[in-house]
């Protein structure tokens, strides 16, 4: 630093610094509010006591989500879409990225096919005749439903495409000399040099998996095949609450409300365990696919 | 050294994505022939009977889908520049935040609502929305009635607007942090050596150096001018406030899955698909002009 700063320079600093902390806790000021929700006494919740700290503390909203077979079975939905999709989208991606990263002397119907891409991906059909065709296919209540009609992720292909085509080219032509097919080179030397734009583009497929409610519930005619974010939307947000036999009695103790906000927050752990690593990946994808050069 | 084995390769390659691309974009483009029937879900895309550009005609003519579509360019509208202007001025201060510690904390918190879906913070909206909820409680405090957030067509939009500006401003920082980062220090110190305060730096060194990713980000958001974000509005509207918050998305929804009107929704939605192709384009158009932007 060349200039001195003066004393009100670094009381500013401060008051900048404290200004957005300010703003950094009240973005989270809502989740909180969920959070205490949850861990509250059904009274306290009705009466509207709850702010952001427990009211007579409870964990029995969790203990009914524990021993409530529907939302596990949903859960599990979600954990199979995002494990098969995550798979299917990374495989696509890669398969599709490698062939379009190469030179139009190397393929010649490089630029051709990228346009081609790049097409489908700008056409967004819209909803009707999307439905229609899937359920032309008889994937309706299918598994599969939820994962191939997303299966090629065309912006990460791009992302990728553009990182494979960022590597030195020296590590191309050496494996080229040393006599090395397609495959190899894909395999080989590609992959392993890319695991950071790798990881950025699986995260965003898994978070995409995840999140997605919107296939679950026009593709999905029975509600046993809904995935978590579908469930949680029939429940919190359609307000139909199922409620069947022995569990009647305990859903009484709670309010609703205290249950929802449960819900809801056991939906947002997967994403916050894995939070360290999407700050970190996510940033880096935006960087990717936003600013070049 | 290019030996046509290696083409085979490629091609290869791509062939299952091309399958995909056949099977889940040209296949439905196809139905969307529908558009110019009255579809029979019973004697399918064959038989059913072509009426020509009636149903594009009577689309023209509801007072609801013209009103529809206004929502939907003023919602989407409203959030790209609100977006822009908080994300904007987050990214200018947080900028100014020397403590580099300080500095990665507000990030992981502003970041962390990009990640999670509308239909969870739909269904936190929602409680801290209602008429005894948090918000409502705050506003109390200070003798304002409760609001009715969710249930008041005039409030509506607002609530969508703002509410997407507290889940994307720190998200979309991003890109306006990198271009702040990349300034050269010394930009600084020469501005400091003759004397610029802090907030002149900021006009005159930081602005300019963001300035032409606004310039981009302004470009790539006229392909999203119909785009009002169909998650949230779905997971938070009801029907007291379709005159307001009713979007082009939702309302093909409606008409076309729930009410079975397979030919009108699909009109409806061939209209946008069209219109927003040649915004895309404009877009693309623009960013490649103005902000030197090519996506491959």
């Amino acid at each position: 630093m060349v200039v001195a700063r003066s004393f009100t320079d670094r009381m500013v600093d401060w008051l900048i610094a404290v200004l957005l902390l300010a703003v950094g806790v009240t973005t989270l000021l809502p989740l909180f509010n969920t959070l205490a929700i949850s861990l509250s006494d059904k009274a306290a919740v009705s009466g509207g006591q709850v702010g952001f700290w427990p009211v007579g503390f409870t964990l029995n909203s969790y203990d009914y989500i524990l021993r409530d077979e529907k939302f596990w079975r949903a859960f599990g939905v979600s954990l199979l879409r995002v494990g098969l999709g995550g798979a299917l989208n990374f495989g696509l991606a890669v398969l599709t990225a490698f062939p379009l990263s190469r030179s139009v002397r190397a393929f010649p119907e490089r630029n051709l096919l990228m346009w081609v891409f790049v097409f489908g991906m700008i056409l967004n059909v819209g909803i009707v005749p999307w439905y229609l065709t899937i359920s032309s296919y008889g994937l309706i209540d299918s598994l599969w439903a939820l994962v191939l009609p997303g299966a090629l992720p065309i912006w990460n292909v791009v992302i990728l495409m553009n990182f494979f085509r960022s590597l030195p080219r020296e590590l191309d032509e050496a494996a080229r000399i040393d006599g090395a097919n397609p495959w190899q080179l894909l395999w080989q030397i590609y992959l392993p040099t890319s695991l950071p734009a790798l990881a950025t583009i699986t995260l965003f497929s898994l978070v995409g998996h995840w999140n997605s409610f919107f296939d679950g519930l026009i593709l999905m005619n029975n509600p046993d095949n809904y995935p978590l974010q579908t469930y949680i939307q029939q429940l919190v947000i359609a307000d139909r609450p199922a409620l069947h036999g022995g569990q009647a009695q305990l859903l009484a103790l709670l309010s609703n409300n205290t249950l929802n906000a449960a819900k809801l927050f056991v939906a947002i752990l997967p994403i916050l365990l894995v939070y360290p690593l999407l700050q970190r990946y996510f940033v880096r994808g935006i960087l990717l696919g936003a600013v070049k050069e | 050294m290019f030996k046509n084995t290696d083409r085979f390769a490629y091609w290869l390659m791509v062939l299952p994505g091309l399958l995909l691309l056949l099977a889940f974009t040209v296949v439905p483009l196809s139905y969307s022939a529908i558009a110019f029937q009255k579809f029979n879900p019973a004697l399918g895309l064959q038989g059913s009977p072509w009426v020509g550009l009636d149903n594009l005609l009577y689309m023209f003519g509801l007072r609801d889908a013209r009103q529809v579509l206004a929502n939907t360019v003023f919602i989407a509208v409203m959030k790209m520049v609100l977006v822009l202007l908080t994300a904007v001025s987050f990214a200018l201060l947080l900028n100014e935040v020397r403590f580099l510690g300080v500095r990665r904390a507000i990030q992981t918190m502003v970041y962390l609502p990009h990640f999670l879906s509308w239909v969870i913070l739909a269904g936190i909206l929602r409680t801290i929305l209602a008429r005894d909820g948090l918000i409502n409680d705050l506003l109390g405090y200070f003798g304002v009635a409760p609001i009715y957030f969710l249930g008041q067509p005039a409030v509506f939009p607002w609530v969508i607007v703002l509410s997407d500006v507290w889940k994307e401003f720190g998200f979309e920082a991003i890109v306006y942090l990198a271009a702040l980062t990349g300034i050269d220090p010394t930009l600084y110190e020469v501005a400091e050596l003759d004397g610029a305060t802090r907030l002149q730096k900021m006009r005159y060194v930081s602005l300019p150096a963001i300035a032409p990713v606004i310039v981009l980000v302004g470009c790539l958001s006229i392909g999203n001018v119909l785009n009002a974000g169909f998650d949230q509005i779905f997971n938070l509207y009801s029907p007291i406030v379709y005159s307001s918050g009713d979007i082009l998305d939702t309302y093909v929804y409606r008409i076309g899955l729930i009410q079975g009107q397979y030919s009108l929704g699909t009109a409806v939605g061939l209209f946008k698909t069209v219109v927003a192709l040649g915004l895309i384009g404009i877009s693309y158009w623009a960013a490649s002009r103005y902000a030197n932007y090519r996506i491959f």
